[in-house]
């Protein structure tokens, strides 16, 4: 895997025995504010020791010298290959160290990891994204990817849920979805401020408003564990088939193939066998408390 | 190897030393288990001598007792707080370091896999156990490659059990007490007025290693001492549990009153996880130097009994004893059928010996089940 000039000779191996654990060197070559906690970056590869190219809704891990490393989602896909997009929300060390990048700093990346959307399969469907959040960042290639091939598609609905309107993440995308006639673009927050005029409330409020065919509609599901089991029994009720419906999955990550044991989700490992799951097969295990 | 080729060797103890020999000679590590700290420990020995002579065991829940008898048994006792995972899968292993240049930094290579090593006195338990490590660390996507380098290199002496543990069930999990294939050698010790082995050859590699050694093949009476001694060893263990139908309880018992009843005594003090010869979690851990310009990036094992295991940003996912040791016990026993295709124990007993406060995981089961 290591072709890199930068790297110490010695560890040019094999192209066989290449070792999983150690990441690839990457450096920032754009940053992007998108409010208070949250930056995109877009990272090039600093050697010919390259990632392959990504699908949406799978994930790198990010290694920031010294701190550590996390799982981030792709959060765009229009960046050719090899540059790749993350959008990172500020929460603690290792996402702390990332958004304080600048540009010509070195990333270490590994991956790319876990289950697609199946946006292809979507195809000649209607299609709900909802999101909640950050939840926007994992779903936003799809979003791309529909509105490249947007004519395969049948109705496209977008119900963004956000905390509150400094929340918003992806201004630019919101605005130019908003004025996007092919796209019924919904958009709610929990809290509101005097001066917004938009829907109040959870996201799942927002699917009486979506235009699709029940009976032919496929539903991508992102944000917090709570937002998606009750997204998930909103969408089965108003018709949606529980075999179109996938939701993808957070738990703490170390390694993202299999090997550390953290992920696991009943008999499942959120890194391998996910983190985009079909509806059925974790619906039992999103009812059990503390699993 | 066929069945027909199978031979049975009558070996002493001083022919055993000259295996050990010839192990050293190819550049073999050997590591054996030999007695510290009152306990039946797994090191890196230079000479056969050093192998744990003489020892008995008492065994029960929270209780692990040694005894010392002048019979110059090597193998009447059958396993310590360590299991050889430790040698396959270091407890602590640096992954990589990196040093500083500027905006970015080098990566440099880590701890380099353990020249050849010759695990001696491995319990059948404990093979399988390597086999079910070898699932997950080498058939996936992804491999494991300084588990994968010890592994290729490993040759395996296995000792068959003629004396069980009150902890021990490998006969309900179908993991011994005899070796059934997974090793280079294999012997049966017998206790006699002059103690003898029988050693039977499990691969090519065991082959060419004894090939210059003089073997007396052994008599049909004396293989039938051996195989009656296996046989008995399996009528002495008591406890019983069967492993399909625990996977079965345990996958449609989530919210069952009994893990309450658990969480009252287990102290979430991990002892079980870091004894399995099957439990596989790790965690990574960042070192820097105090001037910022050089870190290294270490493995090392952890355990779904501790608190920041699951962590996720705002909280952990399993805040609770009970939700811990419904993770440990549903996992080992059901979810690792999903997987990886069989059970994640081979019945060793070592969770219930060393466990503080004494929980069998047979005994919460049985309860479970009624
Ligand atoms: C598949 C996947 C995709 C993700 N995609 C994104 C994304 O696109 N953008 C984004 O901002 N965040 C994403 N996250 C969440 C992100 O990984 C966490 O916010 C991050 O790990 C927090 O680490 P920290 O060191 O900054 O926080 P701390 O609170 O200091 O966390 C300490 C450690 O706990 C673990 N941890 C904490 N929170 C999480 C979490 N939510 N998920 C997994 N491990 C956690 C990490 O190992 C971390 O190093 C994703 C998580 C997963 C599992
Ligand atoms: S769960 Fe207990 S008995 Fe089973 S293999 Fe692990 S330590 Fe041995
Ligand atoms: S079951 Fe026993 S050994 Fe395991 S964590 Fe609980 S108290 Fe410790
Ligand atoms: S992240 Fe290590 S097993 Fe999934």
């Amino acid at each position: 895997m290591f072709t890199a000039q930068n790297i110490s000779p010695e560890l040019t191996v094999e192209e066989s025995s290449s070792d999983i654990w150690i990441p690839s060197p990457y450096v920032v070559a754009d940053k992007h504010v998108e409010n208070d906690d949250l930056v995109t970056f877009v990272y090039e590869p600093a050697s010919e020791d390259i990632l392959d190219p990504m699908q949406p809704g799978q994930f790198n891990m990010l290694y920031a010298f010294g701190i550590g490393e996390i799982p981030i989602s792709v959060s765009s896909l229009i960046s050719d290959h090899p540059r790749i997009t993350h959008t990172i929300q500020n929460v603690g060390a290792v996402s702390k160290a990332c958004c304080n990048m600048r540009v010509g700093d070195q990333i270490g990346l590994r991956g790319p990891f876990g289950t697609p959307w199946p946006v292809e399969d979507a195809k000649f469907k209607d299609v709900i994204i909802m999101a909640g959040g950050v939840g926007f960042a994992p779903l936003r290639p799809v979003v791309e990817f529909i509105e490249e091939y947007r004519d395969d598609y049948g109705e496209v609905n977008f119900l963004f849920g956000t905390r509150d309107p400094h929340s918003i993440l992806f201004h630019q995308d919101v605005i130019s979805l908003q004025s996007d006639p092919s796209v019924n673009f919904q958009i709610t927050v929990d809290h509101s401020f005097s001066n917004w005029r938009g829907n109040v409330g959870v996201v799942t409020t927002l699917v009486e408003k979506a235009e699709f065919d029940p009976e032919n509609t496929v539903a991508f599901v992102c944000g917090p564990e709570i937002m998606m089991r009750y997204g998930a029994y909103s969408l089965i009720d108003a018709g949606v088939d529980e075999e179109n419906i996938f939701i993808s999955m957070e738990r703490n990550m170390k390694c993202a193939i299999g090997h550390c044991g953290h992920c696991q989700y009943g008999p499942l490992f959120v890194c391998k066998d996910g983190p985009v799951f079909l509806y059925p097969a974790i619906k039992n295990y999103l009812n059990i408390r503390e699993l | 190897m066929s069945k027909s080729e199978v031979h049975k060797y009558r070996v002493s103890t001083e022919d055993l030393q000259q295996i050990f020999k010839a192990l050293s000679s190819k550049d073999y590590q050997n590591i054996g288990p030999i007695q510290r700290d009152g306990a039946i420990m797994l090191e890196k020995i230079q000479s056969f001598d050093q192998l744990a002579a003489g020892f008995h065991e008492d065994l029960d829940k929270g209780v692990y007792r040694l005894s010392q008898k002048n019979d110059g048994s090597l193998f009447q006792y059958t396993v310590g707080p360590q299991s050889f995972k430790k040698y396959l899968y270091p407890p602590r292993r640096k992954l990589w370091a990196a040093t500083k240049t500027g905006n970015g930094f080098n990566v440099e290579e880590g701890d380099q896999p353990p020249a050849k090593m010759a695990f001696w006195g491995i319990r059948s338990c404990e093979i399988r156990a390597i086999e079910i490590l070898d699932r997950i660390f080498l058939r996936g996507e992804f491999s494991n490659k300084w588990y994968e380098k010890a592994r290729q290199d490993l040759f395996i002496v296995a000792a068959g059990c003629t004396k069980p543990s009150g902890n021990c069930f490998c006969t309900s999990t179908q993991t011994g007490p005899a070796p059934k294939g997974g090793f280079d050698l294999s012997v049966v010790e017998v206790i006699d007025k002059k103690n003898y082995f029988i050693l039977e050859i499990g691969s090519e590699k065991g082959q060419k290693l004894v090939n210059k050694i003089k073997l007396q093949p052994a008599s049909p009476a004396e293989i039938q001492n051996a195989d009656k001694l296996l046989a008995a060893s399996e009528k002495k263990m008591s406890k019983r549990f069967d492993p399909e139908e625990a996977a079965k309880i345990l996958m449609e018992n989530p919210d069952h009153i009994h893990w309450n009843e658990v969480a009252k005594r287990c102290l979430s003090c991990a002892n079980c996880t870091l004894v399995c010869p099957t439990c596989f979690c790790s965690s990574t851990e960042d070192i820097t130097e105090i001037t910022g310009d050089h870190t290294e990036r270490w493995l090392r094992w952890d355990s779904c009994f501790n608190g920041d295991f699951s962590y996720i940003h705002g909280g952990q996912i399993r805040p609770t004893t009970k939700s811990r040791y419904r993770q440990w016990l549903t996992h080992k026993m059901s979810g690792w059928y999903d997987q990886f295709d069989s059970s994640g124990c081979v019945g060793c007993g070592r969770c219930i010996t060393w466990c503080p406060v004494g929980i069998d995981l047979t005994e919460e089961l049985l309860a479970m089940k009624s």
